[in-house]
C-alpha cells in the first residue's frame, strides 16, 4: 500500500529512534502519494512496522512500534537486530502512534510538533467542517490553507541533517526539496476530509479558503538562535508582532552552514512535551463584483459619504444606497466602490448614468442568476427615487479594469444652466456653436486642491451648443474630454482656468445647476430588459 | 426660473478682513477662506490702491534680495517644498503711477501655494477684479492651524462697521 523501498529502511529506522511520527517519516522517505497519508494513523504504523519487521528477519534490528499506548500486547511488535548496539541504532525505538484524542503521556513527533498526529484525522476534520458551517456560506468548493508555527522549519532542517549524514553513507540520492513539507501533507489528509463533510469539492483555485493554524509556544525559542547566526535576515518591521516570520526563518535556514546548525541546534530536535494548538478556524471568500450604471436624482446626494472633522454632512449616499440590497442578498461583510469617475454632490447624472462596480468583501453567498440579479436591480431602484440603476450584472475583478482604463480619453456630456452679469439676446450666443475642439488650460481647481496636487491640466472641449432661457440665463451643453471642470470652465476659478465662459462671453458667468447627460464608456455591456 | 444665486465666493467662501494692516491707515486685506480650508489673499475693496483714479505701475513678488515668491513650487498632495508664511510675511510690493508703494502680506500662517502671475502681466486686473481674477495669493493653513488663523481676523460686518466709522469720523485718513 505505501510505497516503501529498501533503502528507506535504515532512514526509518534513524527517525524512530529521533521520535518522528509515522507520517512524518513518509514524508522523508519522500512519499509522494497522497492516498497514504489519508490511512489512519494506526494503520500508516502497522505497515510501516510490517515494513521494518521484513527486514527484521534478515538483519534482526530491535525495533518496537507501539501503536497505541497500553496496547494489548499483540500490537507490540519486538523485532530483533543482530547489530544491536553497534552505531546509533539504539536497542529499541518507540514510535507512538496517537489514532485519537488519547495524547496524555504519548510522545509528540519532534518535527511536526503534533500537527500530522493529532490533527489529521476525522475528530479534527468535524471541528473545522462545523466551524465553516456556522458561518453559514453558501460554497461550490473549498481550499484549505494551513499556518504553521515558523520553527517547525528549524525542526525540519535539523532532522534532514540528522538522516542527511546516513543517507550519504548509503550513498542514496535524496534531496531536501524531495521531503514532502509538513504542510502538503497536512492538506492532502485534512483537506480530503472536510471536503466530504461539507460536500464540496477541493479545488486548488477555489474562491473559498478555510484557514488552520497552529502556534507552539513552548519551541518558540527554537528560532532565536538564527537570529544571531543570521542578523541580517531578522529586521524588525511595522506590522509583524515577531521578527521570526516563516519566511525569515526558512531564509536563514538556507544561508546557514550545517556545522554552523549543528552547533547551536540538537540534531535530531528535542522532543516537546506538549503538542501544537490549533488556532481559530477562519472562513474568507473571494470578493464578488457587480456592475452597473447609475443615474443620480437629486442635487442633494453625495456619491459617497460626506464627512468632515468625522461629522456626516449630508444623508445618505450614491454608494450606500446601491450597496444596502447588494450586502444583505451576498451577504458580504463590506463593499469597496469604484465608477468611472464622479459627479458632486450638487450635479445630477442623467441619461444612461454612469458606470460603476462595487467588489463585494467576503461574501457568504455568491451564486446568483440573472433573474435574481434582475430583483436585486429592482429592490435597488424600489429603495430609493434619488438613484437608479441598470445594467446590474456579476462581472470578473479583471472586467472591471475595462471601467478605468482610458478613462482620460473618454468624453462626456454635460447640460449646464447658466447666468450672466450682462443681459444677453439669442445673437450672442451663437458664436458657442462654433467653437470646436477648444483646448482650455485648468490649473487645480481651489476646491480640490487640498487634496490633490497643483498642476496645470490641458482639456478639450469638443463642442458646445447654448439655448436662451431669458435674458440673464441659458442653457449650455457642452461634450468634453473626461476631467474637464465644468463649473470651473464657467466661472473661471479666480482666473486659473483660461480661457473660461466669461472670457469667451466677456461677462462674468456663473453656473447654477449642472448635470451629467451621459459618460461614454462602453462597460459594462447593456443587460437586456 | 432661479434669480442669480449668490456668487462663487458667497457660496464657498467666507470673507475675512485684516484692517489697517502693519499700523498703516486703510491698508485693508481680505482673506477668502473656502470650506476646504484654502485661503486666497486679496485686497479690500477699501484698499488705497483700489481707490479712484489710482494706476499702477509695477507689481513684484520679489519681495527681498533674497527671497521672490515667483520662485514658490509645491508638489504632490501635501504640498512639499511651498515657502511657510506667517502673519506678517510680505507677498509683493505694488507702486502707484503716484510712486507710492504698498506691501501686500499674508495675514494668516501657512503654506504658500500659488501666486497671480496673471497680475503681472495686466496690473489693471488687480484694480478691475480685485477680489476674483486680481487674487494676490493662495496660502494653505495647517490642517490644525485651520480654525485659529481666522482668530485675529475681522469678520465681513466687523470690517463693515470699521469702513463705516472711518468715512463718519476720521475721512481724512485715507
Ligand atoms: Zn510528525
Amino acid at each position: 500500500m505505501i510505497p516503501l523501498k529498501d533503502k528507506d529502511k535504515p532512514i526509518i529506522r534513524k527517525l524512530l529512534d529521533a521520535g518522528c511520527c509515522a507520517r512524518c517519516i513518509l514524508r522523508f522517505c519522500c512519499v509522494a502519494v497522497q492516498s497514504a497519508y489519508r490511512l489512519s494513523y494506526e494503520d500508516i504504523c502497522r505497515e510501516l512496522s510490517a515494513f521494518v519487521r521484513d527486514s527484521e528477519k534478515e538483519q534482526t534490528h530491535d525495533v518496537t512500534i507501539q501503536t497505541q499506548k497500553d496496547d494489548p500486547p499483540q500490537k507490540k511488535l519486538k523485532l530483533e537486530n543482530s547489530q544491536a548496539g553497534e552505531h546509533d541504532t539504539s536497542a529499541a525505538a518507540t514510535v507512538t502512534a496517537e489514532c485519537g484524542r488519547d495524547t496524555a503521556g504519548a510522545s509528540v513527533c519532534v518535527v511536526c510538533l503534533g500537527v500530522l498526529q493529532d490533527f489529521c484525522n476525522h475528530g479534527f476534520a468535524k471541528k473545522v467542517a462545523e466551524a465553516v458551517k456556522a458561518e453559514n456560506y453558501e460554497i461550490e468548493s473549498l481550499v484549505l490553507s494551513v499556518s504553521l508555527p515558523a520553527q517547525l522549519s528549524v525542526r525540519e532542517h535539523s532532522c534532514w541533517l540528522h538522516i542527511k549524514k546516513e543517507v550519504r553513507e548509503k550513498s542514496m540520492c535524496l534531496g531536501k526539496d524531495d521531503v514532502i513539507q509538513v504542510k502538503e501533507a497536512f492538506k492532502w489528509t485534512l483537506q480530503t476530509m472536510v471536503s466530504k463533510e461539507l460536500r464540496v469539492p477541493v479545488l486548488a483555485n477555489s474562491p473559498f479558503e478555510v484557514a488552520v493554524g497552529f502556534t507552539h509556544a513552548e519551541t518558540d525559542a527554537d528560532c532565536h538562535f538564527l537570529a544571531t547566526t543570521c542578523s541580517d535576515c531578522f529586521k524588525p518591521t511595522k506590522n509583524k508582532l515577531s521578527v521570526f516570520t516563516r519566511m525569515a526563518v526558512v531564509k536563514a535556514l538556507e544561508k546557514i552552514s550545517d556545522d554552523k546548525f549543528c552547533r547551536n541546534f540538537p540534531c535530531p530536535p528535542t522532543k516537546p512535551s506538549t503538542e501544537c494548538s490549533p488556532q481559530d478556524i477562519t472562513c474568507l471568500h473571494g470578493s464578488v463584483f457587480v456592475a452597473g450604471r447609475y443615474n443620480k436624482f437629486s442635487r442633494e446626494l453625495p456619491q459617497t459619504p460626506w464627512v468632515i472633522d468625522g461629522e456626516r454632512r449630508m444623508e445618505g449616499s450614491v454608494e450606500e444606497l446601491i450597496a444596502a440590497p447588494l450586502l444583505s442578498s451576498f451577504r458580504a461583510e463590506g463593499f469597496n466602490f469604484s465608477s468611472s469617475g464622479r459627479e458632486d454632490v450638487d450635479v445630477r447624472t442623467l441619461g444612461n448614468g454612469r458606470p460603476f462596480a462595487m467588489e463585494l468583501l467576503n461574501p457568504h453567498r455568491s451564486q446568483f442568476t440573472k433573474a435574481e440579479i434582475r430583483q436585486l436591480q429592482e429592490a435597488i431602484n424600489q429603495s430609493s427615487d434619488k438613484i437608479r440603476v441598470r445594467d446590474l450584472q456579476i462581472v470578473t475583478r479583471e472586467a472591471m479594469s475595462r471601467m478605468k482604463e482610458g478613462e482620460e480619453e473618454k468624453t462626456k456630456s454635460y447640460s449646464a444652466l447658466i447666468w450672466t452679469q450682462r443681459s444677453i439676446e439669442k445673437k450672442d450666443l451663437e458664436f458657442i456653436e462654433n467653437i470646436k475642439e477648444l483646448t482650455i488650460d485648468q490649473k487645480t481647481p481651489l476646491r480640490v486642491l487640498h487634496r490633490r496636487p497643483l498642476a496645470v491640466r490641458q482639456r478639450v472641449i469638443h463642442s458646445m451648443s447654448a439655448s436662451l432661457l431669458d435674458c440673464h440665463h441659458f442653457t449650455l451643453r457642452l461634450r468634453t474630454q473626461a476631467g474637464t471642470y465644468i463649473k470651473e470652465f464657467v466661472h473661471g476659478d479666480f482666473g486659473r482656468t483660461k480661457p473660461n465662459l466669461c472670457d469667451l462671453m466677456q461677462t462674468e458667468t456663473d453656473i447654477l445647476e449642472l448635470d451629467v447627460e451621459s459618460v461614454d464608456v462602453d462597460w459594462p455591456p447593456a443587460v437586456p430588459e | 426660473m432661479p434669480q442669480k444665486a449668490p456668487s462663487v465666493i458667497d457660496r464657498y467662501y467666507t470673507r475675512w478682513y485684516k484692517t489697517d494692516m502693519k499700523g498703516k491707515p486703510c491698508e485693508d486685506h481680505c482673506i477668502l477662506q473656502h470650506s476646504n480650508r484654502i485661503c486666497v489673499i486679496t485686497l479690500a475693496e477699501s484698499h488705497p490702491i483700489l481707490q479712484d483714479g489710482r494706476t499702477i505701475k509695477n507689481i513684484t513678488y520679489q519681495i527681498s534680495d533674497g527671497c521672490s515668491r515667483l520662485k514658490n513650487k509645491v508638489s504632490g498632495k501635501s504640498k512639499r517644498g511651498g515657502q511657510f508664511l506667517t502673519e506678517f510675511a510680505p507677498l509683493c510690493r505694488i507702486t502707484c503711477t503716484d510712486d507710492v508703494e504698498y506691501t501686500v502680506f499674508s495675514c494668516i500662517r501657512g503654506r504658500l501655494l500659488e501666486v497671480n502671475e496673471a497680475i503681472l502681466k495686466r496690473p489693471s486686473l488687480l484694480l478691475e477684479k480685485p477680489s476674483t481674477e486680481g487674487y494676490i495669493a493662495v496660502i494653505l493653513p495647517k490642517f490644525e492651524e485651520s480654525k485659529s488663523i481666522t482668530e485675529g481676523l475681522l469678520t465681513r460686518a466687523q470690517y463693515e462697521e470699521v469702513v463705516s466709522k472711518r468715512t463718519n469720523h476720521q475721512p481724512d485718513l485715507c
